[in-house]
């Protein structure tokens, strides 16, 4: 147990001292949660629209005024002919043409049904869906509108309907940033401690001393707890700023209990350091160290359900996604902070980041060598 | 002469970087595993969602509007619950991602008082999906709605035909194949480039270079030759698994897009040049190109995060992200189909950050000579 | 006399390369022992195998009675090691690394603060205690290094290569140091390149090519091979080498 004091103190110190890391470990996390999700805004808003209106009626320029009022558009402007509004998509001024045939009005009162044209930009996919399932809805809407304006009621009132109420829990303004800080704030803290952890030990192999302490009487045990135990608080605390700055900044209160969520994220960083540990066991230089940390902190990062769901991931995909503990971080603190989860809910994620705690942990001690 | 030492100087870069095969094996692999990442697993096609049914009604109709729900292919419906505690317990967990009310009497009310209400529960924490789903399960409906209503005549109908143009199959390749080349010609370029040069500066044999007879503009030159090779080599792979492996085919000119992909490679050279005359340890040149370079591509090129999305002082940024540009020309070549004329502008623009950057770390270089 | 270090046909093997070949040799209490041999002849190697750093192929060795296979961490507790690559801490104060050190080790508190300060001004450290180490003159490191390394008061202390790159004169301060930790009944296993400083040893072995080709003391080796100097002793011996670098 003494020894561990001594371990503990000198990587303190040695952390303090470092004038490059310091600032890195503190400030870069707090401005990438300020940028980053002002950036990764995938909220579908603002959706460029050219119309091509052919028929210039009383009925295309309510649809028309309908379809602006919505704010879910913004009218780049009317073209003459479809060529025209494609250039236009072409060079990516917009995303959406709707095109109303000649004779809307004239054919949708005299013949009951009439045709309108929509050409969706879909090199974005969920713009693209999205975009046209709004302009649907709204048509939808407006020709509601018209067939009441129109009809007899007591025709209307003999086709059955269904009336749809849609409630959204958790997130009722849609509020995209709600989504996205508590994964971010996964994000960094991983990627701290997980780059720091790795390089350490490196460092320490680089310059030499490692040596020194491998003809000291010191445990393997005890020299990797004295590692991981200063990367686990500086984990903590850039957690805890970053949970302040969400609240500062984005007005962010965790809905459930703040102390489970310390609670699970005290194992998920003994997992995430155990990894940072088994890398730097392999590498050599610090230059490895650092590529390969790299390279699988981009994968789980990537594939932990981040930027897009995993749900809609094949089955392949789902393994490597299971694989990752990342992926348990980014869920928990999604379903603690939005959802106010209780423990009960979050019972597998933890067991899960447990083992995985152990495994790389029991590895990395194993990978260790003080002798070769 | 020139010529000779100059093939002697490409010669021993190339021994250089073909002898470090951990880092060799990196630059490879990271294009061809990123493919696969972006191309298979990530998309933002949302199917196979879980869904919970509240079933109060159990009559005929409910039953058949849930077979419906059930048979479609963006839902599993994970089973019907009791009360609506269950289903806050469900949404709570995350097992499901939406819950659908049918209240008691559900025939009946659609029978005699010709319309029936239906709840929908979503998990909002993520709006999009929740927003995607939403639509999904409405429009289900609104198909069952369509099926009960066949014989009667609906009066004045607008009927909205869509095309989605480009991607008619709404996959993420068209907009991560493009972004993909942006990353991987950014990393191998910026940061090999940077780290090579200040290693050599580091270990002192740059001196060894600058007092030989060879002028300073050569040497970099050499530099970059292999990189822009190993970067013309990740380009071809990158479009061959994109055509023969995700089916996306070039649409445009292959030699136009070789040319801008060479024109793009030069320019991040050159940003690995500026950072390496900047840096004075490869630890720094590393974290410079990192931080610096790495971060805002992902960022701010538009691949991952619509730009227009962003607020204005970010919107602003991304103009000087080389990436931006370069992104907006493969994607007009690649998937618009679109010649020259619609990207000149951009290559004009990575010509200019080319030449810009270029000649300011020459200056620099030069002062550090004297 | 009490043996400290005793080895038999102590052998590491990579591949198909031998780099120390049965090395069978004996060290006594309180013995300046020079381990000398040109670059690459297999002296490091030999002295990881002891130090515990690196497994032997084969053979066997026993430190201060402790078997170097079975008993590592005994052995461990009871030598010190400073390498030719200085092994301090530099981002941390002198005192810091002597309380590091003193800890790992298990002394108690209040006996690393009395043994640190006796050790700081031995050294002439007093206006430097609060430095960082990285700020220090490269000899000053060394003697630090080699003060720090006896600090828990071990059975043996291996040295390799301590002297690379000092002065004259803070050599002879540090053999001081050497002598001084010798009286104290510490053994000392040193490796050098400096002829006059394998002068100082009480007994001697050569490597060449991974064999211990000679070993006695200075003089006896003098007459041995009829040289004036152990510089003609090491040329005579060394000269047949097939391995350098």
């Amino acid at each position: 147990m003494r020894t561990i004091k001594y371990l503990l103190q000198k990587e303190f110190r040695q952390i303090f001292r470092n004038k490059a890391i310091l600032p890195l470990i503190l400030v870069v996390p707090i401005v990438q949660l300020i940028i980053l999700p002002l950036a990764a805004n995938y909220e579908v808003k603002n959706i460029n629209l050219s119309i091509v209106d052919h028929d210039h009626s009383a009925y295309s320029r309510q649809l028309i005024s309908k379809i602006t009022a919505s704010g879910y558009f913004r009218l780049i402007g009317y073209n003459h002919s479809y060529d025209a509004a494609f250039r236009a998509v072409e060079s990516d001024k917009s995303d959406l043409v709707l095109e109303i045939p000649n004779g809307f009005e004239r054919n949708l009162i005299r013949e009951q049904h009439e045709k309108v044209f929509i050409a969706v930009n879909a090199i974005n996919g969920v713009k693209a869906n999205l975009g046209g399932a709004y302009l649907n809805s709204i048509i939808r809407d407006y020709n509601m509108d018209v067939r009441t304006r129109l009809t007899i009621p007591s025709k209307t009132a003999s086709v059955p309907v269904f009336e749809i109420s849609a409630t959204n829990r958790f997130n009722p303004l849609m509020n995209y940033h709600l989504f996205m800080v508590p994964g971010i704030l996964a994000f960094l803290v991983t990627m701290i401690g997980g780059y720091l952890c790795a390089l350490n030990i490196v460092k320490e192999k680089e310059v030499g001393t490692i040596e020194q302490i491998n003809v000291t009487p010191i445990r393997k045990y005890h020299f990797i707890f004295g590692k991981l135990l200063p990367f686990w608080v500086i984990g903590m605390v850039v957690f805890s700023l970053g949970l302040l700055v969400s609240w500062l900044v984005y007005g962010i209160v965790p809905k459930g209990s703040i102390v489970l969520l310390y609670g699970f994220l005290a194992v998920y960083l003994l997992a995430v350091l155990g990894f940072g540990l088994l890398v730097s066991t392999f590498c050599e230089t610090q230059q490895q160290a650092m590529f390969i940390a790299f390279f699988f902190v981009m994968i789980f990062i990537l594939m932990g359900g981040l930027f897009t769901s995993i749900d809609s991931m094949p089955q392949w995909a789902k393994v490597i996604a299971a694989l990752n503990p990342v992926t348990y971080m980014i869920e928990v603190m999604r379903m603690i902070v939005l959802k106010g989860s209780r423990f009960a809910d979050i019972i597998p994620h933890l067991l899960k980041v447990l083992v995985f705690a152990l495994v790389l942990n029991s590895w990395a001690i194993l990978n260790y060598r003080k002798t070769n | 002469m020139i010529n000779n030492q100059f093939l002697v100087f490409v010669k021993k870069e190339f021994a250089h970087v073909l002898r470090d095969r951990k880092t060799l094996l990196v630059l490879f692999g990271l294009p061809v595993m990123q493919i696969l990442i972006f191309g298979f697993a990530l998309t933002n096609e949302v199917k196979n969602a879980s869904i919970v049914v509240l079933d109060q009604a159990k009559d005929h109709q409910s039953q058949r509007l849930i077979g419906r729900i059930g048979a479609s292919r963006y839902f599993d419906i994970e089973g019907a619950v009791d009360d609506e505690e269950a289903i806050e317990q469900n949404l709570r967990s995350g097992k499901v991602k939406m819950a659908l009310v049918i209240p008691s009497g559900f025939s009946y009310d659609l029978a005699h008082r010709n319309k029936a209400g239906l709840r929908i529960i979503a998990d909002a924490s993520d709006p999009n999906t929740a927003n995607t789903l939403s639509n999904y399960l409405s429009s289900i409906i609104m198909d069952e709605q369509a099926e009960l209503n066949a014989n009667v005549p609906v009066p004045y109908t607008i009927i909205p035909e869509m095309r989605m143009l480009y991607n008619p199959q709404l996959k993420g390749v068209h907009n991560f194949v493009p972004g993909v080349m942006a990353l991987v010609l950014m990393l191998v370029c910026v940061m090999m480039t940077a780290i090579s040069i200040v290693r050599e500066k580091e270990t002192g044999t740059m001196e060894i270079l600058l007092v030989s007879p060879f002028k300073p503009l050569l040497v970099i030159l050499s530099k970059a030759v292999p990189y822009l090779l190993l970067s013309l080599v990740n380009v071809g792979t990158i479009l061959l698994l994109s055509v023969f492996v995700l089916d996306l085919p070039v649409n445009g000119s292959i030699l136009l897009l070789l040319a801008e992909s060479t024109m793009f490679i030069i320019t991040c050279l050159s940003i690995g040049l500026f950072i390496s005359v900047k840096a004075q340890s490869q630890q720094t040149a590393m974290l410079i190109s990192l931080m610096g370079m790495m971060l805002p591509t992902i960022l701010f090129s538009g691949f991952m995060f619509p730009i227009e999305n962003m607020p204005k002082p970010l919107q602003a940024i991304t103009n000087i992200v080389p990436s931006r540009w370069y992104y907006i020309i493969v994607k007009s070549i690649m998937i618009k189909g679109l010649g020259f004329q619609a990207i000149w502008k951009e290559t004009a623009i990575l010509a200019g950050m080319a030449v810009f950057l270029t000649l300011v770390s020459l200056k620099n270089f030069k002062i550090r000579l004297e | 006399m009490e043996t400290v270090i005793k080895t038999h046909e102590l052998t590491k093997r990579y591949g198909d390369f031998i780099a120390a070949n049965a090395i069978s040799l004996e060290v006594y209490k309180g013995e300046i022992f020079g381990f000398l041999g040109a670059n690459g002849a297999g002296k490091t190697t030999a002295m990881r195998m002891l130090c515990g750093l690196s497994t032997p192929s084969s053979g066997s060795a026993e430190i201060a009675g402790y078997d170097i296979y079975r008993q590592t961490e005994q052995v461990k507790k009871n030598i010190g090691y400073m390498s030719q690559k200085f092994s301090l801490y530099e981002d941390l104060t002198v005192m810091e690394n002597i309380r590091f050190f003193g800890g790992i080790y298990g002394l108690g508190s209040k006996d690393i603060r009395l043994k640190g300060q006796a050790l700081i001004k031995q050294l002439g450290l007093e206006s430097e205690e609060k430095k960082l180490v990285g700020s220090l003159p490269l000899g000053w490191k060394q003697k630090l290094a080699f003060s720090v390394a006896i600090l828990h008061s071990p059975k043996i202390v291996f040295l390799d290569e301590p002297t690379g790159g000092v002065d004259p004169l803070t050599r002879r301060q540090f053999w001081d140091l050497i002598y001084e930790a010798a009286d104290r009944g510490i053994t000392i296993f040193v490796t050098t390149h400096y002829m006059d400083e394998a002068e100082y040893c009480g007994r001697l072995s050569i490597m060449v090519d991974g064999n211990v080709k000679a070993l006695d003391t200075p003089s006896a080796l003098k007459e041995q091979y009829h040289a004036t100097s152990m510089d003609d002793v090491f040329y005579e011996l060394a000269r047949g080498a097939k391995r350098s670098e």
